[in-house]
């Protein structure tokens, strides 16, 4: 009995050894004796914490190799003098906390960026603030890490020569949570990416998309503020994709759009806010996609949905006061739209059974007319143009027969 | 002078107290506006709701009341003609005296309920907007009201007619008319065109304020530069509100004249 308990405790513990005596600190301070980071990273066996004290220390491409934990006492900056990668983590279990980065290189051939995490797994980087960075947290090939409540900034107002905030590329199992992103190309980008989970981050102002989701599937996003980004939020080629109780807001322009989803199948666009977007959801080649329980107030068009669109499911959305509800390019209608509220709904419910009588037809004439002649857009509100629509709604020439919505509800969904 | 001027706008304000009409237009967009609060939904929707009748009927109740006052104080104008008193005072009495109550009306009607339902604070600067521009309709049309009771002094039947035409033409078919003009001429570039046109009607003046903000969202969806300018800046409210002014001033300017010259 005893031997066997011998053998278990050098069976369970020796091989653990390196890793139970891991507690070791070294402390990098720039009046210390070790005032590098680097002489700290090579110094340090695996499972070693780096603690960085205050101060502004130069370097670039410092690379970790083991699994070691670094920390910013007093957020510590690392400027990387406008030359390559600041950091750039290779091995599993690395963590990276409280550090300032500043000033990656920038390139149009090499992406540069302040953290990059290549081919490892299980990281986390975590409340680090980056200014002035190429790319902000760079993933390629990683597994199960952790990005959370890091602060990205940059004021590159050229969307060629700015990188991505947080970029994902071949990446699986990542979280990305209460991110803060301002002033990059894309706030979050992700291509090749499995089960993402992205909750909780503000991405604003950025150039181009505030989330950029390319050939990534089953991943999901609730909780983020996409606001005033260069063209919104763009969802594409991907499939079983959950996109919940966001806030989409104020991205304006002629090619800016709340949510755009292109190529899109089987996912779920629920409990959502669009607010004073030019177009709240556009859709174009999308498939059995439900948009259901969203708030859509106030947007230049609620939906913009092309006839390379079907079977997706608009219901229990409150359209607000959109200037207009739908636009399509066809006649046609492959879509269900179904008991949602419409505010501009002008019928009655005999009956009162909260169900209006007589069926909505979110496509107006005006908005058919000024796809035809751009320039009567002027005209929006005027009484000719609200005789013409309702003349319309009344007995459809022009717009879509079978786009209607046949059960609007006479009241706002709670 | 000024005294003058006062004693005659209070002279109208309580002929037009004594009629009630005043009152009651008041009271219509009281109920109107906490009508639309409270079964119509939030503050955007009630608010637009609001611009599109003031859009509709603030320019022909503004001018129906400018020419009946016109008509009506007939007597009293023409006596008060005979006193040394200065035409010009005697002109901004009266107009002062009519279109300030009929604001009043206006404002105050939409100011309450959006008051009490809370919607002035969340809302304000749109709130603001809508009343200030019925408050200027009110001028512009009272004005133009005068200058058609003027010009068709002895043959009111022609004035009515002629100021529902104007109100028919202004507030539909002229919006029909640029429609038709620019599918005619749809070839063309007609950004330039169509804002210019629109510039020239006070209604769509007005309609175009409201839009700018409310529909920016939507504005900012057209490709074309010169409408990107035009509504992106703040260029548009600009243009538009001293379009506005101007709409004020030239038909009251041509009033004075009118009156001042007239042998009553």
């Amino acid at each position: 009995m005893k031997r066997i308990a011998k053998l278990l405790f050098c069976l369970v513990f020796i091989p653990a050894a390196p890793f139970l005596s891991a507690a070791q600190v070294i402390t990098v301070s720039t009046d210390g004796s070790i005032s590098s980071i680097q002489q700290a990273i090579e110094l340090a066996e695996p499972g070693d914490v780096i603690e960085v004290q205050a101060g502004t220390y130069v370097a670039n491409n410092l690379e970790i190799t083991k699994p070691l934990t670094l920390r910013g006492i007093n957020r510590p900056l690392i400027d990387g003098n406008g030359e390559g990668t600041i950091l750039v983590i290779r091995a599993d279990n690395v963590t990276v906390q409280g550090f300032e980065l500043r000033n990656t290189g920038r390139s149009y051939v090499r992406d540069y960026a302040a953290i990059l995490i290549d081919q490892a797994r299980d990281f986390v980087v975590e409340d680090n603030h980056l200014f002035n960075v190429f790319f902000g947290i760079y993933l390629a090939e990683t597994d199960a890490g952790i990005v959370r409540n890091n602060h990205i900034e940059s004021y590159d107002r050229r969307e060629a020569s700015s990188g991505n905030g947080i970029h994902l590329w071949y990446v699986r199992n990542p979280r990305i949570i209460g991110n803060r992103v301002t002033g990059m190309r894309d706030g979050i980008y992700l291509e090749f990416v499995e089960n993402a989970r992205i909750h909780s981050n503000i991405s604003n102002g950025n150039n181009r998309y505030g989330l950029h989701y390319m050939f990534s599937n089953g991943g999901t996003y609730y909780d983020n503020t996409f606001r005033e980004n260069g063209a919104g939020v763009a969802v594409m080629y991907s499939e079983n994709v959950d996109m919940k109780n966001n806030l989409f807001e104020h991205n304006w322009g002629p090619s800016s759009y709340g949510l755009l989803l292109k190529d899109m199948r089987q996912s779920n666009i629920e409990g959502n806010r669009f607010y004073k977007n030019t177009v709240a959801i556009y859709s174009e080649s999308s498939t059995n996609i439900l948009i259901k329980g969203n708030h859509i107030e106030q947007n230049g068009w609620a939906v913009n949905i092309k006839s390379s669109s079907a079977r997706n499911h608009f219901s229990e959305n409150n359209f607000i006061e959109n200037s207009f509800d739908v636009r399509t390019d066809s006649p046609r209608n492959n879509n269900v739209f179904e008991g949602n509220y419409w505010s501009h709904y002008e019928g009655y419910d005999l009956d009162r059974n909260g169900i209006g009588d007589v069926p909505y037809r979110p496509v107006s004439l005006f908005s058919v007319i000024i796809e035809k002649q751009p320039e009567s857009l002027i005209l929006m509100r005027s009484m000719f143009i609200r005789l013409l629509d309702t003349a319309e709604r009344i007995m459809p020439v022009l717009t879509p027969k079978t786009l209607y919505d046949e059960q609007p509800k006479m009241h706002r969904i709670q | 002078m000024n005294t003058l001027l006062l004693h005659i706008s209070k002279n109208e304000w309580k002929s037009l107290l004594r009629g009630k009409w005043v009152v009651g237009y008041g009271l219509i967009f009281l109920l109107l506006t906490d009508s639309l609060l409270r079964f119509g939904g939030g503050g955007p929707e009630a608010l637009l709701s609001l611009s599109n009748v003031m859009l509709l009927f603030i320019p022909l109740v503004g001018m129906i009341y400018g020419i009946l006052y016109i008509y009506q104080s007939r007597e009293f104008v023409e006596l008060l003609l005979t006193q040394p008193i200065d035409r010009k005072v005697l002109y901004w009495g009266l107009f002062i005296g009519i279109s300030t109550p009929l604001m009043l009306a206006f404002v105050l009607g939409s100011l309450l309920p959006l008051g009490w339902h809370g919607i002035l604070m969340v809302d304000s600067a749109a709130s603001a907007m809508v009343l200030g521009l019925g408050a200027v309709l009110t001028l512009i049309f009272v004005s133009l009201g005068f200058l058609f009771g003027l010009a068709f002094y002895d043959d009111r039947i022609k004035g009515f007619g002629f100021t529902i035409v104007v109100w028919l033409f202004l507030a539909i078919l002229y919006d029909g008319l640029v429609l038709m003009l620019v599918f005619t001429f749809g070839q063309y570039p007609l950004e330039r065109f169509v804002i210019a046109v629109s510039m020239l009607n006070p209604i769509d003046l007005a309609r175009i304020m409201v839009m700018l903000e409310f529909d920016v969202s939507a504005l900012m969806g057209y490709t074309g530069a010169v409408f990107n300018r035009f509504f992106g800046s703040g260029l548009g409210t600009i243009a538009a509100s001293s379009m506005l002014t101007l709409w004020l001033a030239i038909p009251t300017w041509i009033g004075l004249r009118v009156f001042n010259k007239k042998d009553f």
